[in-house]
């Protein structure tokens, strides 16, 4: 029987340290099939750290990854979680070896064995859905500028549908104008996928724009969780603080 | 309870006496752990060279990148090398009479020893910091994490065919240099030394076995994964922005070079051994 809002992914007291350096210590987090979850926090809290141990990237020192209810330890299982998840990274991580037509379509290419005149064909179709021209398609990424990299990185992301979506910083770097485009782009890909996405952020127009809920991280634990509609009465002063960008209270300015 | 303070006479006197043993057990474990690393991750490479999954234009482009655009440097080593060979054995073979000799010393050095380590030693400077860097720099800009999100493997996409590439087109390079190293010999032996040119050649042909030429092109495909897998795997272990990407070129070309000296010593004593 299927429960019908189990989460499509759970991690269970993650915990991660580098060397002598605890970042994570126990991140408990839940994302319902087709939610789309942000995650706040300030710089160097391990947001991004988070999201590399939920796709296997980093292996957690203690507690686990749960994707679609099955836990994610063995390399099959990976595997199976990275086929249904698409991943955005802060810095677009194109490869640079190869053609915009060629990123977006990597997947295509080299796992699903697609011949190459149908792979470019559906990788200037997604290119379309993220606004870019055809025109783009034979590019190199370093021919690009950081707005376009990211559309790039995004259709990358979404073109093989995936059921979940990793965004780490989309808007970064952007100015508010792209950033808001990026932001459109998000929330009606992940909507026309229904897929489920969780998004790191720093900048509260995003937080607003693409989240059905968020979560703060702040010394290696999530310390809240709210639908974002209470972001703004939630009574906590992490949230307050952050949601305000001030320098002033709980939360030590990382300089 | 009462626990030694960490200030402790004893205690600090304990700890510099057995300081050069504790410097001395951690530089041999961390040398055994890196001879681990390396041969874990080689094995792993290795096993992705002959898995049937093989990127054949990967293959490709690598082939063109480490062999094509190696030949003006291995060429000039080679041409050098056979004109510099050629004067050294005039000149000592002149103290017992024997400068005929020049042609058939020339190429048995080319082709058994000089050719291979000299061009390998050439391509542990271009090809295996060229690799580590390049692989190095999809390190730190997480290509190399974004390629396993995608489905894809690093040993399979990245390293295998660099590894194949490296295998196959070192000895074509030797082949090569062998060549341009006799060449460079009968240069300066027809130009300098008044050697007859037909004769010299004929002479270098007739003198040199197929089992000169065989251990030379075998030493050459064991560099060529020296080099190649040195490259990857200093650059997959790179971190740290761009001082981590150069100090990982750095350390290719030093444990590349290192590994071909010693493995150039462990191949010949074999060749000697089994006469070839
Ligand atoms: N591979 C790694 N090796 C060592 N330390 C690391 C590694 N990755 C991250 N860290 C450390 O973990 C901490 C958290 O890093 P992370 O990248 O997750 O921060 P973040 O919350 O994403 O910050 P930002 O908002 O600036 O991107 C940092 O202090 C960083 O130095
Ligand atoms: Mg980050």
């Amino acid at each position: 029987m299927i429960v019908q809002n189990a989460p499509i992914i759970e991690l269970r007291g993650v915990h991660k340290a580098f060397g002598p350096k605890q970042v994570l210590r126990g991140v408990d987090l839940t994302v319902a099939p087709g939610k789309s979850l942000v995650i706040i926090g300030g710089s160097g809290t391990g947001k991004s750290v988070t999201i590399k141990c939920a796709l296997g990237l980093l292996a957690p020192d203690k507690g686990e990854i749960l994707f679609d209810g099955e836990p994610a330890k063995s390399a099959k299982a990976i595997n199976a979680l990275r086929r249904r998840t698409g991943m955005l990274f802060q810095g677009g991580a194109l490869f640079d070896s190869m053609t915009v037509w060629e990123n977006v379509s990597f997947v295509l290419l080299y796992r699903d064995h697609v011949g190459r005149a149908e792979a470019k064909k559906r990788a200037i179709e997604t290119l379309a859905k993220v606004r870019l021209p055809a025109s783009a398609a034979d590019l190199r990424p370093a021919e690009l500028s950081g707005g376009m990299q990211k559309r790039v990185a995004l259709a990358r992301a979404i073109i093989a549908s995936p059921e979940l979506i990793f965004f780490d910083e989309p808007t970064t770097g952007l100015d508010p104008i792209t950033a808001d485009a990026v932001n459109n782009l998000i929330v009606e890909q992940v909507k026309a996928l229904g897929a489920a996405a969780i998004t790191i952020t720093h900048d509260m127009a995003s937080v607003r724009k693409i989240a059905d809920e968020v979560a703060m991280l702040h010394e290696g634990r999530i310390i809240w969780r709210g639908p974002v509609s209470a972001l703004d009465n939630s009574g906590n002063a992490h949230i307050d603080q952050f949601v305000n960008g001030r320098a002033e209270g709980p939360i030590q300015p990382a300089i | 309870m009462t626990t030694l303070p960490a200030t402790s006479p004893t205690r600090d006197r304990d700890f510099v006496l057995l300081r050069p043993f504790r410097l001395i057990g951690r530089t041999v474990i961390g040398g055994f752990r890196e001879i681990g690393r390396i041969s874990s991750f080689s094995a792993r490479v290795l096993l992705a060279c002959v898995t049937p999954v093989i990127y054949l234009r990967e293959v490709l482009r690598q082939c063109l990148k480490i062999g094509y655009y190696s030949l003006p440097v291995v060429g000039l080593t080679a041409v050098f090398i056979g004109a510099a060979l050629a004067l050294n054995i005039y000149q000592g073979g002149s103290r017992f009479n024997a400068e005929q000799f020049v042609p058939n010393i020339v190429v048995l050095g080319i082709t058994r020893e000089l050719g291979p380590v000299l061009a390998g030693l050439m391509l542990a400077g271009r090809v295996s910091a060229g690799i580590a860097a390049e692989v190095g720099a999809m390190r730190v800009t997480e290509q190399i994490d974004a390629l396993l999100t995608l489905s894809g493997r690093p040993e399979r996409f990245l390293y295998a065919p660099r590894v194949i590439a490296g295998v196959l087109m070192l000895p074509l390079l030797v082949l090569v240099a062998d060549i341009i190293g006799v060449m460079g010999g009968w240069l300066v032996a027809v130009g300098a030394l008044d050697f007859n040119g037909a004769l010299y050649l004929r002479n270098s042909w007739s003198f040199v076995t197929s089992g000169d030429i065989q251990s030379g092109l075998i030493k050459a495909a064991v560099f060529g994964g020296i080099i190649t897998l040195m490259g990857c795997y200093q650059g997959d272990r790179s971190k740290g922005g761009a001082g981590g990407v150069g100090r990982a070129a750095t350390l290719a070309v030093v444990g590349a070079a290192v590994l071909i000296l010693a493995s150039n010593y462990v191949l010949t004593s074999i060749f000697v051994r089994i006469g070839l």
